[in-house]
């Protein structure tokens, strides 16, 4: 086993740079949750480990840039995929003060998340952090996804994005405007945004008793 | 510096506070300090004395629901009771008071409405200056001045909210939430159908249950970033609990049903943290009360080298020294509600208030 240097340690998961077959390889290993019942933790680890490289590799095969997975390790719950270099997006926004060429990669970010849902593939955590801007944007942490052809899922994904943006990045509101514009391609999509309406007007009305 | 070493006179705020959103009426007191008599420079937290806490539930039968209607009566007969109480507790007269603290929102309109009437009446017999105050701010307040906790991601749970919270720019913002109900609607829905009693509260009574089950049943688990989703849950388990009752007993149902939403909930507040990149938490709102989830919270933070902060029954479940803590310090700041704002709304969001007492 080459030399693993750990590069990042997330809420569930410990990311470390190795090297596999003299490729530059990202490892990233789940680990266990003591706070959560031993059965639900084990279901967890294994079905997002699954999920994970089952999603990468749907990306892959409709031309969505994501990793490459290289080996899926049930043992140590351990996926190790394809290295990509960049920055994520939201150091891409913060480093950018030109807002031409942040529409631009906007309306990409739009058209590459169109093309996954037209597919059926929800990411279940999209956030700023979740986009590695290499040649063009590549997605990255599926540990959520699922696949769903309902507009419902594919607006909620949408909702959760639109949160992370306005949480991340304030008054954003126009770049976020200019990802569903490019999302906004065919009649589908226009049902996931008729539906992204429906999903933020029950976010207000959530507000009830406490 | 103190005030001898300034010349500056200490100034004292004495706040009553009256809630009453949901099924529970509460009159608190509280008295602020501030020592150079100078609440403008925000990172001064006063000294905070409590003088009076008292409550009242409403509850309904078991089986049932409690309607907005029969709240709001509870809450008109009950009041002058429990502001006598209070006073009594405090040893004060209407005198002493500087402000009358209410709760404007979110909540149940007509509890809402029936607490602001009175409120308002006060208000223009004793002669003091109204402080409508929202309802989970109230929560976040009273939880950092009982704790202490600096500035802690917040897990905000109760009968009507779900909310993982964290300060920034004098706002506190929601980080993730229920896509549905609230974790305390689900609750209190599933001890319905099992038919558990009201009192003390329907959640306090799934959790004695929970505790003396031990078989875990596989329930839906759904995550979204960092928001929830209960809805589906409930159904799920209402199913089971309704057509396979010879199967599962409701102390194994209680039980897995605790698990798989704390569980949840969690694993947000723990994505949040490492968002923010903070090591404390705080657990507000009646759910807050049940000690499985302070325990798993305790859990995760101690994985992390945080620290959880949680309040007993006296704070986590609605009461009126909450709204008195909240509105007293946006008075210091010189703010109050004229009588022609001192309306009450249902919804009123959390990141809609500017915490001006905070840099």
């Amino acid at each position: 086993m080459a030399e693993q240097v750990l590069i990042r340690q997330g809420a569930e998961a410990r990311v470390y740079k190795t090297t596999i077959d003299g490729r530059t390889a990202i490892a990233k290993q789940r680990f266990s949750k003591k706070y959560r019942h031993p059965e639900l933790d084990k279901k967890l680890t294994r079905g997002r480990l699954n999920q994970e490289a089952r999603s990468l590799k749907r990306c892959k095969e409709h031309g969505i840039c994501a990793p490459d997975v290289i080996r899926v390790d049930k043992e140590s719950a351990t996926l190790y995929i394809e290295f990509i270099s960049g920055p994520t997006l939201k150091e891409w926004i913060s480093g950018s003060t030109d807002e031409h060429e942040q529409g631009e990669l906007m309306d990409v970010v739009g058209q590459i998340l169109h093309r996954m849902h037209s597919h059926n593939i929800i990411h279940g955590d999209l956030t700023t952090s979740n986009m590695i801007i290499n040649d063009e944007p590549v997605l990255i942490d599926f540990g959520l996804s699922q696949i769903s052809p309902s507009a419902e899922d594919k607006a909620v994904d949408l909702y959760v994005l639109e949160r992370a943006f306005i949480s991340t990045h304030p008054d954003s509101e126009t770049l976020f405007a200019r990802v569903l514009e490019a999302y906004r391609r065919d009649d589908a999509a226009d049902a996931v945004l008729r539906r992204l309406e429906a999903v933020r007007q029950r976010g207000r009305k959530r507000d009830m008793t406490g | 510096m103190s005030a001898a070493e300034t010349g500056a006179e200490a100034r004292t705020i004495v706040a009553l506070g009256l809630e009453g959103s949901a099924n529970k009426l509460g009159v608190g007191i509280v008295k602020h300090v501030y020592p150079t008599g100078v609440p403008g420079d925000a990172e001064l937290r006063p000294e905070m004395i409590e003088w009076a806490n008292v409550r009242d539930t409403y509850n309904p039968p078991p089986g049932e629901g409690f309607l907005p209607r029969d709240v709001a009566a509870h809450h008109r007969a009950t009041i002058i009771m429990l502001l006598n109480q209070a006073l009594a507790e405090a040893k004060l007269t209407p005198k002493d008071l500087h402000c009358i603290c209410y709760t404007k929102g979110p909540g149940m309109g007509a509890p809402l409405q029936s607490v602001a009437l009175v409120a308002r009446t006060l208000s223009q017999i004793w002669k003091l200056p109204l402080v409508g105050v929202n309802h989970c701010v109230g929560h976040i307040e009273m939880g950092r001045a009982i704790t202490g906790a600096e500035n802690p991601v917040v897990l905000y749970v109760s009968g009507g909210n779900t909310q993982v919270i964290a300060y920034s720019q004098q706002t506190y913002r929601i980080f993730g939430e229920t896509l549905d109900i609230a974790i305390g609607n689900c609750l209190d829905r599933f001890a319905r159908v099992l038919k558990l009693p009201n009192n003390p509260s329907p959640g306090y009574n799934i959790e004695q249950y929970a505790k003396r089950g031990s078989k875990y049943i596989e329930l839906p688990y759904t995550v979204k970033g960092m928001d929830v989703s209960f809805s589906g849950i409930l159904s799920f388990i209402e199913k089971l609990a309704k057509t396979e009752a010879d199967k599962y007993t409701p102390e194994d149902l209680c039980y897995s049903l605790q698990e798989t939403m704390f569980a949840m909930l969690v694993e947000i507040t723990e994505r949040a943290m490492a968002h923010i990149g903070s090591k404390e938490v705080l657990v507000v709102g009646g759910v807050g009360c049940n000690v499985r989830l302070q325990e798993m919270m305790g859990q995760m933070a101690k994985e992390r080298e945080g620290k959880v902060f949680a309040t007993d029954m006296r704070y986590c479940i609605d009461n009126g020294i909450m709204i008195a803590q909240a509105g007293a310090l946006a008075f210091a700041r010189g703010f109050t509600t004229p009588i022609k704002d001192s309306w009450i709304t249902q919804r009123f969001r959390t990141d809609q208030v500017h915490v001006e007492w905070r840099t």
